[in-house]
């Protein structure tokens, strides 16, 4: 199948800013709420991504992703959690026999400024290691430059090689860095075609991570996709949702875009930290019927 | 042509802005001069809105130098004593005499003055050293409690308010408060002298609405350390009781004379603290070789 990246759809902003300010009037309560919170935390890759990480940092993540909050028995695992490749080995060993998988960032990771040789060490060293699943950064530069083939010969080659170990591919657009929702909407594309499993927005290393209205036109992307070929593609924003309110108006939008075959974790990621505990908050508050406090949940 | 008066709109104070409630609801107070304010009625979100700026307040005001402490709540003293016309009018419009009215105003002055004073020197007096039987230096420092919610005095418009609003934030911590219901305007207003006197946005939260409606959503909420009741409703009280167990909140019931002055003093700091002991592991540390 060719696609002209030339010809990618433009996006009306006006258009998608509205929609996205009717998504966050939706009223979700009760057992509803309960349940899209559960869902919630259950679709969290649970992310440590920082220069201090150590053994004992990722093995107390691995813990908090199989038992988010013990006080609560029912609550479900997060869906994985996400390390630099040199963490998956401890990580991989933590989670033994839970269902929660392990995912690393790599081809040079978050910058993506690095040889194509180099990516493919990265992203075979976290393979080698057991991860299930590779986040990759598109080199935004040549994206910029409107070198569209390189970004797309770099996903398909990053591709081939996550498919050589059955592992699954995210592809990060640093949606911060490419700026408009036209240059989102091509990336979303490039990356799709290109065969990506999941599109995912930032790395969290910048300022402007994960919005509303970002995620939509990749949600857009994922749609127009699967009407054409009848393959899923899964979606992930990462970065600034922390809070359970946020992440509820983001399955809102996800259910009314995308429709009940992606409200699973094997189709929709929270790449957050913090938003787990904002979520055993909520969680707590539904169960116990008075307010909640930070004092009782564990931070990492 | 004549001018028509510009009003002010009443909103509620939380995170050093002034919002409406969330939950869009009024209550009419009827003024002196035949006029009618719309109070907000706050709701239970508000108060967690309230809670959430509290707490994330707290680690800032509490890390601040005592002394620096002292200067704010100098400050907002010396705020309310500019604007003391403002309150003298208000405080007539809800049923003061001109001559209780003024005196109402300046003892809120002088009690801000009084604990501004205390905010670095609590600390000396309720601190101490302790002689143990091993060899450690044991000394024991009082530290603020945290978020204290605090349900203020029915009868008092501005005195009853500063009169708790003070020593707890003297002693470091953050505040919520629910002003009195048929006192609620001057609170508002006093707000407005916080929101102007360098006291970080949070450290001091104030809505209006109902008591009945609100205090076992004060009382409940996992995340408040303390809570004062200044009224003497017994059922209230018990629900405050029982609903504090929850997290184990320290209670106090401080039905008080406000303008009585033997109602101010250090030990309304200190209820607010908790007593926080080191041991230290050092043998001799004075020249004379004692042991403490």
């Amino acid at each position: 199948m060719t696609y002209d990246f030339r010809q990618s759809p433009v996006v009306d902003q006006v258009g998608i800013e509205e929609r996205v300010a009717r998504f966050n009037t939706r009223s979700i309560k009760k057992g509803s709420k309960v349940q899209a919170l559960k869902l919630a935390l259950n679709m969290i890759d649970l992310t440590t991504l920082e220069g201090k990480d150590t053994e004992g940092k990722v093995t107390q993540m691995c813990y908090k992703a199989m038992h988010p909050h013990l006080a609560l028995p029912d609550l479900p695992s997060t869906a994985a959690v996400c390390v630099y490749p040199t963490m998956v080995k401890v990580a991989k060993e933590a989670l033994k026999g839970s269902k929660v998988k392990v995912a690393s960032v790599s081809t040079a990771f978050p910058s993506g400024n690095s040889t194509m040789q180099i990516k493919l060490l990265d992203t075979k060293l976290a393979l080698d290691n057991g991860a299930d699943e590779i986040d990759m950064v598109i080199s935004r530069g040549e994206f910029l430059k409107g070198n569209y083939n390189f970004v797309f010969d770099e996903i398909a080659a990053i591709k081939d090689l996550t498919h050589k170990y059955n592992a699954r591919l995210k592809v990060i657009f640093e949606t911060g860095e490419i700026s408009t929702l036209d240059n989102v909407r091509r990336a979303s594309d490039i990356a799709i075609y290109a065969g990506a499993d999941f599109i995912k927005t930032s790395t969290g290393k910048i300022g402007v991570a994960a919005t509303m209205p970002v995620t939509l036109v990749m949600l857009d992307a994922i749609k127009d996709y699967y009407f054409k070929t009848g393959i899923q593609v899964g979606m992930k924003p990462a970065g600034g949702i922390s809070t359970a309110k946020g992440a509820l108006q983001y399955l809102v939008m996800l259910h009314e875009t995308l429709g009940n075959a992606w409200l699973d974790n094997k189709w929709f990621r929270f790449g957050a930290s913090s938003l787990a505990n904002d979520l055993i908050l909520q969680l707590e508050k539904e169960a116990k019927g008075v307010y909640f406090s930070k004092d009782y949940i564990s931070v990492d | 042509m004549e001018r028509i008066e510009v009003l002010k709109t009443y909103k509620i104070f939380i995170g050093g802005q002034f919002p409406r409630t969330e939950s869009g609801r009024y209550y009419p107070l009827k003024l002196k001069n035949n006029m009618t304010v719309n109070v907000s009625l706050s709701s239970r979100k508000d108060f967690r809105n309230a809670v959430i700026a509290a707490r994330g307040a707290f680690s800032g005001w509490s890390a601040r130098a005592a002394f620096n402490r002292g200067q704010i709540l100098y400050r907002i003293a010396e705020m309310l004593e500019g604007r003391k016309e403002q309150f003298l009018e208000e405080l007539k419009q809800l049923g003061y005499t001109p001559a209780a009215a003024k005196k109402e105003v300046e003892q809120s002055i002088d009690r801000l003055v009084y604990y501004a004073g205390w905010c670095d020197k609590y600390q000396q007096l309720f601190s101490s050293v302790n002689p143990v039987a091993t060899s450690h230096f044991n000394f024991s420092v009082p530290e603020p409690m945290g978020v204290v919610a605090i349900l203020a005095d029915e009868s008092s418009a501005l005195l009853g308010l500063v009169s708790v609003i003070a020593p707890a934030i003297a002693g470091g911590n953050t505040c919520i408060v629910l002003a009195s219901e048929s006192k609620p305007t001057c609170s508002i207003t006093f707000a407005e002298v916080i929101a102007t006197s360098d006291v970080p946005g949070g450290v001091v939260n104030i809505v209006t609405g109902n008591r009945k409606e609100l205090h076992s959503h004060f009382s409940s909420h996992m995340d408040v350390n303390a809570i004062i009741n200044c009224n003497s409703e017994k059922d209230f009280n018990k629900t405050i009781g029982e609903n504090a167990s929850l997290n184990v909140k320290r209670v106090f019931t401080w039905n008080k004379n406000w303008s009585d002055e033997k109602e101010q003093g250090p030990y309304f700091i200190t209820d607010l603290q908790e007593i926080k002991t080191t041991w230290h592991p050092i043998e001799n540390i004075g020249v004379s070789g004692i042991k403490y």
